[in-house]
């Protein structure tokens, strides 16, 4: 049998919240007491915008918004990421997430997460689900503070798919073996670049796609 | 209209076997969620069911009659004890079919079971579902089983259907002398006593498959759900000639020497139809007036309901069986006493073997229970099913040719059948033996997380179970010389199963009278309801 992997989005795959979430809460945790509560009305008023552009157009938004972490260091951010993902992250976990992934180990798949979200965000999930892996966006850092850029190539939309060849070919696994899952229509090709894909409480997009090719649709709870 | 005293005097009453000649009335017949009424040629032998036999007149004292007189055991009182650790196991929803009226006679047998455990002083029960890989039953499903006191008492945290996929909750027992699994339900594994609650709908229900099979995992199944296995089968309903059943019998013999269950088992007759379709179960020389009237306004307005909506119509009569009997104890000479109750109902003796035979195929099967009879499904009841519906020598000659009556639509349940999705569109078109499909992807359907997921979470059957419906028609696969379905409505469905198709019946018998000769011999087994053949 060759080896094989599970790609699991993260944002609405396995936890309710998505990427704007996780945006408010670092920008109302960053700084000072003061730069709270201006970067909190800043952030109320910037947040619909937001979901706007990340309906619009994902990379447009990620770009966007990684630059709002300029400046910051790079241990405060791993320290904000372990506060958010006990205060939002984890609240927001579907409850048969962690069964899924437990299956997809059962059946010999290694279990990689892949999202668009940063890696330090994504860490302590990570070790929470007990994940073999994880394809996320990787922060510039410089003297030990962030840019606000991402080390190109962005992962998102089609480069998911380039990630995940890559780590196939790297890893040494089947890529028409492997296993992918996502709710999004924007990782449509994600899925597509699999040879098992699987649609999780997918937007409506996703949904008629999936009915088309007859992929499972799984509803988490 | 021919005059009803005609058709009277064409056949001998008492038998179920008519022989068609010019004056016979055209046949009712069960194709998908419709009918067809056809002529059938002269000559052609049509087998009946037996009419149902009368059920027992008070089936809740037949139960408690039966439980206070087991074979093999001691009376059910004598083994319940205070504060031991019980657990009724009950058979799922695929038997009978269609469901039967209720109080389903599940819910009779826990009335009295529970009430006699509680003046017993056991109060740690549990109500477990034999699903198997079968899907979960929904709570709508699970309340009109039991009723709906039961229903509330014990669900959800103490009446759940079996979980084959719970890491925690397989426990493997010691393998039988033919290297076989045996793996059962944890909690039912744990219990001091297990009750097996069995509604016996054919004779390949109940006995050793009951807990062999029914709170089983993939590991243990899979050393007798197998093409192998299969094609050492003669007949599914003859024990004898069953290597599917003597597979059975070893991890049962093995869960019985380990466990203490004591069986509850209970035969039906074969009243399927009741009030307005009761004239389904007649010979159509037997129609009235009002019959005919009835067959075709029914005819006509399946014909013109959308496909859906005629599922629902169609499921949503169920069944008036009668319970013609009540056995219990020990797994064995209990189940004989079934056996012998179900033959009695269900087996017609025929002189002979036929080189074309015809089975009309109806909406229902026992994995599609408010659901749609997809492609594999239609497979499963022409060339498994109803082929085998027999005690060890088929209906049909080897080499001789299947007609199947069926739309077959290309039509698939996601949420029931997500699996079978995947193997039809995938595999099928790859190849249809058996022994390579089990050989290259049983397993990667098996282990499937998603199909796990829908499985455990959803009311999904078993990745696997796709495979298991086409080892299901294996020994009528290697039996027959040609399939024929007859009315598919596309050329797609049954290319992909390797069969031939015509518009009509007549084109079919056309068909496979050029394949067997013009003196082939011709039988329509007019199913349902429920008719075993023994060919002599």
């Amino acid at each position: 049998m060759p080896a094989k992997a599970a790609f699991f989005d993260v944002d609405g795959t396995l936890v309710k919240t998505n990427v704007v979430h996780v945006y408010a809460y670092y920008a109302m945790n960053r700084g000072s007491v003061l730069g709270i509560a201006g970067r909190t009305l800043s952030t109320a008023l910037s947040v619909p915008l937001f979901g706007v552009m990340d309906v619009v157009d994902r990379k447009t938004f990620n770009e966007f918004f990684y630059r709002y972490y300029a400046g910051l260091t790079e241990d405060r951010l791993v320290t904000i990421a372990q506060d958010m993902f006990e205060d939002v992250l984890q609240p927001a976990l579907f409850e048969q997430s962690q069964d899924l992934i437990d299956q997809a180990r059962r059946s010999g798949c290694k279990v990689v997460l892949v999202t668009g979200a940063l890696d330090f965000t994504m860490r302590p999930l990570a070790r929470h689900l007990g994940v073999d892996d994880m394809i996320a966006n990787k922060m510039q850092f410089v003297g030990g503070k962030a840019t606000g850029k991402v080390i190109p190539p962005i992962i998102e939309g089609a480069n998911k798919a380039n990630a995940i060849r890559a780590y196939c070919v790297k890893e040494g696994l089947a890529l028409d073996q492997c296993h992918g899952y996502s709710d999004s229509s924007s990782d449509y090709a994600m899925l597509a670049v699999v040879g098992r894909p699987t649609a999780v409480n997918p937007d409506m997009r996703l949904r008629s796609i999936a009915r088309a090719y007859n992929w499972p649709i799984l509803d988490l709870k | 209209m021919r005059p009803f005293k005609t058709l009277q005097k064409l056949y001998d009453e008492e038998s179920q076997v008519v022989i068609t000649e010019k004056g016979s009335p055209p046949r009712a017949l069960f194709y998908g969620e419709g009918f067809l009424q056809e002529d059938l040629p002269v000559g052609t032998r049509v087998i009946f069911p037996r009419p149902p036999l009368a059920g027992v007149p008070n089936v809740k004292a037949a139960i408690r009659w039966a439980i206070n007189h087991p074979e093999g055991m001691e009376p059910l009182h004598a083994l319940l004890k205070p504060g031991m650790r019980l657990t009724c196991v009950i058979d799922d929803i695929s038997v009978p079919l269609p469901p039967m009226v209720t109080p389903d006679v599940r819910q009779s047998i826990l009335e009295v079971v529970l009430e006699l455990a509680a003046d017993s002083g056991v109060d740690d029960i549990h109500l477990v579902i034999a699903n198997a890989l079968h899907r979960r039953m929904t709570e709508g499903e699970m309340r009109r089983m039991v009723g709906q006191k039961i229903y509330d008492e014990f669900y959800p945290d103490r009446y759940y259907n079996h979980d084959a996929e719970d890491p925690d909750g397989i426990v493997a027992l010691e393998r039988t002398s033919h290297g076989e699994e045996v793996s059962v339900n944890r909690r039912v594994a744990e219990s001091d006593l297990i009750i097996y609650v069995n509604v016996n709908f054919v004779p390949m229900n109940g006995g050793h498959k009951s807990m062999g099979t029914g709170v089983s995992n993939y590991a243990s199944l899979r050393h007798h759900h197998n093409p192998k296995t299969i094609r050492a089968s003669d007949s599914y309903m003859e024990p004898k000639a069953s290597a599917l059943y003597r597979s059975n019998e070893r991890i049962g013999r093995n869960i019985d020497k380990h466990l203490k269950v004591f069986h509850i088992e209970t035969s039906l007759n074969n009243r399927m139809f009741g009030g307005p379709t009761d004239f389904l179960a007649k010979k159509e020389e037997d129609y009235t007036e009002g019959d005919r009237l009835k067959f075709q306004a029914m005819r006509y307005a399946l014909s013109k309901m959308p496909r859906a909506a005629a599922r629902k119509v169609l499921n949503a009569i169920p069944a008036p069986y009668d319970v013609t009997g009540v056995f219990a104890g020990a797994t064995e000479p209990a189940h004989q006493k079934t056996l012998e109750a179900s033959w009695k109902q269900y087996v017609v003796p025929v002189e002979g073997q036929s080189d074309i035979v015809i089975f009309p195929i109806p909406f229902i099967s026992p994995y599609s229970v408010n659901s749609i009879l997809n492609p594999l499904l239609v497979q499963v009841m022409g060339l498994g099913y109803f082929f085998n519906l027999n005690r060890g020598v088929p209906l049909v000659k080897k080499g001789g040719v299947l007609i199947l009556l069926h739309p077959a639509y290309d039509e698939f349940d996601p949420e029931h059948h997500p699996s079978y999705i995947e193997f039809f569109n995938r595999l099928l078109p790859e190849t249809r033996d058996s022994m390579k499909l089990e050989h290259k992807y049983e397993k990667e359907f098996a282990e499937n997380p998603s199909y796990v997921h829908l499985y455990r979470k959803g009311n999904a059957y078993h990745g696997v179970h796709p495979f298991y419906m086409w080892y299901w028609g294996e020994n009528g696969r290697q039996h027959v010389g040609k399939v024929i379905v007859a009315g598919a409505e596309n050329n797609h469905v049954p290319a992909l199963m390797g069969w031939d198709r015509t518009d009509t019946l007549t084109e079919a018998i056309e068909e496979a009278r050029g394949f067997m000769g013009r003196s082939a011999t011709i039988s329509l087994l007019r199913i349902a309801p429920t008719v075993m053949v023994d060919v002599k």
